[in-house]
């Protein structure tokens, strides 16, 4: 019977604690977002987070894509060819990036390459006690230290998707018209005729901000509530990925069926 | 690294991602095919419109006039409305005759202009009255169906298909 009401308690507090866990995530954001007039009044700081983790994303989002577009160019006329209608392959290679792999594989990148390096960095700082440091010198940590981070990795992702995708557009052209050999015409034609710049395009965009939100947040959220041990800051970094991918995946289906539902 | 380099490396990335979403509007999407030319409106009215959908194109000997604005239904006359925008260079008399037509076998709905040999054109509010609806394929299969089923019982011939032939041959 104790062990049964010990597993009941257990499950309890599992529960109690996602809970608490989601609320100081929600407190974190609505206090990153009240302090977030810094960025405007000293812009510097938000630029250097966006150089530190959009200038440094570039390479890996822009090879990743370049390969993605190769793949689903293969693929793409692998499979249309069966049917006769390799010409629509722009077409299907243009709507799965802008749709779907541009925003997602983008923000899945973004939480290995930008969010990882955010939670060790805050983490670190938490274990070498520099942000009781600030605190101790009237210097908030939130506005000083995650404000910009949260703002540069927002502004940044949108725009590492949109590269994504237009690189892996360029590159599923060189797999179809350069390597294959369909009509360059058809291809561009084929692709302006149904991908829609308000239905995919713009919300394409709209699902990598939300992402961009989600990532950096979870990545400063970790690095905030790290222990303060080497261990502690290798666990929330290990979590910011895992978390992050998990949350990406979880909202590009609730917003796939928001947007594309109809 | 200087201020200065900082601030450049961080306006040529954003520069990079208003490049690649001009792309993906412009090159990828149909953002160049949106016509800022003046329009005006001119309803017309169907039975059927089948998979018509706003923004569909308005051709007239296969070149776009015009895009689809807007799709009602009508319960006073129990018919679809379908208001067209048609740009503004472009006239038509006063009779032409829209029908809505398929690109290809499986192709995108659009609607087809056929003028006619009024005096005077349409305006702007103005009403199309000759109509003609889309093809459904299932009142085409029902009515194939339909006459080969009549034909048989007339001619009594041995099935649909010789009955069919033997009335081509004759």
């Amino acid at each position: 019977m104790s062990a049964l009401s010990q597993r009941i308690a257990a499950l309890g507090h599992g529960f109690v604690s996602m809970i608490t866990g989601l609320g100081a995530f929600a407190r974190l954001f609505g206090a990153i977002l009240a302090r977030s007039g810094v960025v405007l009044r000293r812009p510097r700081l938000t630029a250097q987070q966006v150089h530190f983790i959009g200038n440094h994303s570039l390479l890996i989002i822009g090879v990743s894509g370049l390969f993605v577009g190769f793949v689903l160019g293969l693929q793409g006329y692998y499979t249309l060819n069966r049917y006769g209608s390799e010409e629509a392959l722009g077409l299907l290679v243009a709507l799965s990036l802008t749709r779907e792999l541009g925003p997602v594989v983008t923000a899945l990148l973004f939480a290995g390459r930008a969010g990882t390096s955010l939670t060790a960095e805050i983490g670190l700082m938490k274990a070498g006690e520099q942000l009781a440091a600030m605190e101790v010198m009237a210097v908030d940590p939130i506005r000083r230290v995650l404000a910009p981070r949260f703002w540069g990795g927002v502004i940044a992702m949108p725009v590492l998707a949109a590269v994504f995708s237009m690189v892996g557009v360029l590159g599923g052209w060189f797999v179809g018209v350069v390597l294959i050999g369909i009509d360059p015409g058809a291809f561009w034609s084929q692709m302006q005729g149904g991908v829609d710049v308000i239905d995919d395009v713009l919300n394409g965009v709209i699902k990598s901000l939300v992402f961009g939100v989600v990532v950096t947040l979870i990545a400063l959220h970790q690095g905030w509530t790290a222990r303060a041990t080497p261990e502690g800051v290798s666990r929330a970094t290990t979590r910011t990925v895992v978390s992050g991918a998990l949350a990406v995946l979880g909202l590009d289906f609730l917003l796939t069926a928001l947007m594309f539902a109809h | 690294m200087t201020r200065e380099k900082t601030d450049f490396w961080v306006g040529l990335f954003i520069m990079l991602g208003l490049v690649a979403l001009a792309f993906l509007a412009l090159r990828a999407g149909n953002m160049s095919s949106f016509s800022f030319t003046p329009t005006y409106r001119v309803q017309a009215h169907f039975d059927n419109v089948g998979g018509l959908k706003i923004r569909a194109p308005v051709k007239s000997s296969g070149v776009v006039v015009g895009r689809v604005a807007a799709i009602g239904f009508d319960n006073q006359r129990f018919q679809a409305t379908v208001a067209l925008d048609l740009e503004q260079p472009y006239a038509f008399p006063k009779d032409t005759s829209a029908s809505i037509l398929t690109s290809g076998l499986l192709g995108e709905q659009y609607v087809g202009l056929t003028p006619g040999g009024d005096d005077k054109n349409l305006a702007d509010g103005g009403t199309i009255e000759f109509t003609q609806s889309a093809v459904v394929l299932e009142d085409l299969i029902s009515k194939f169906l339909y006459s080969s089923a009549e034909k048989e019982g007339t001619k009594a011939g041995p099935d649909a298909g010789g009955a069919a032939a033997q009335a081509a041959g004759h």
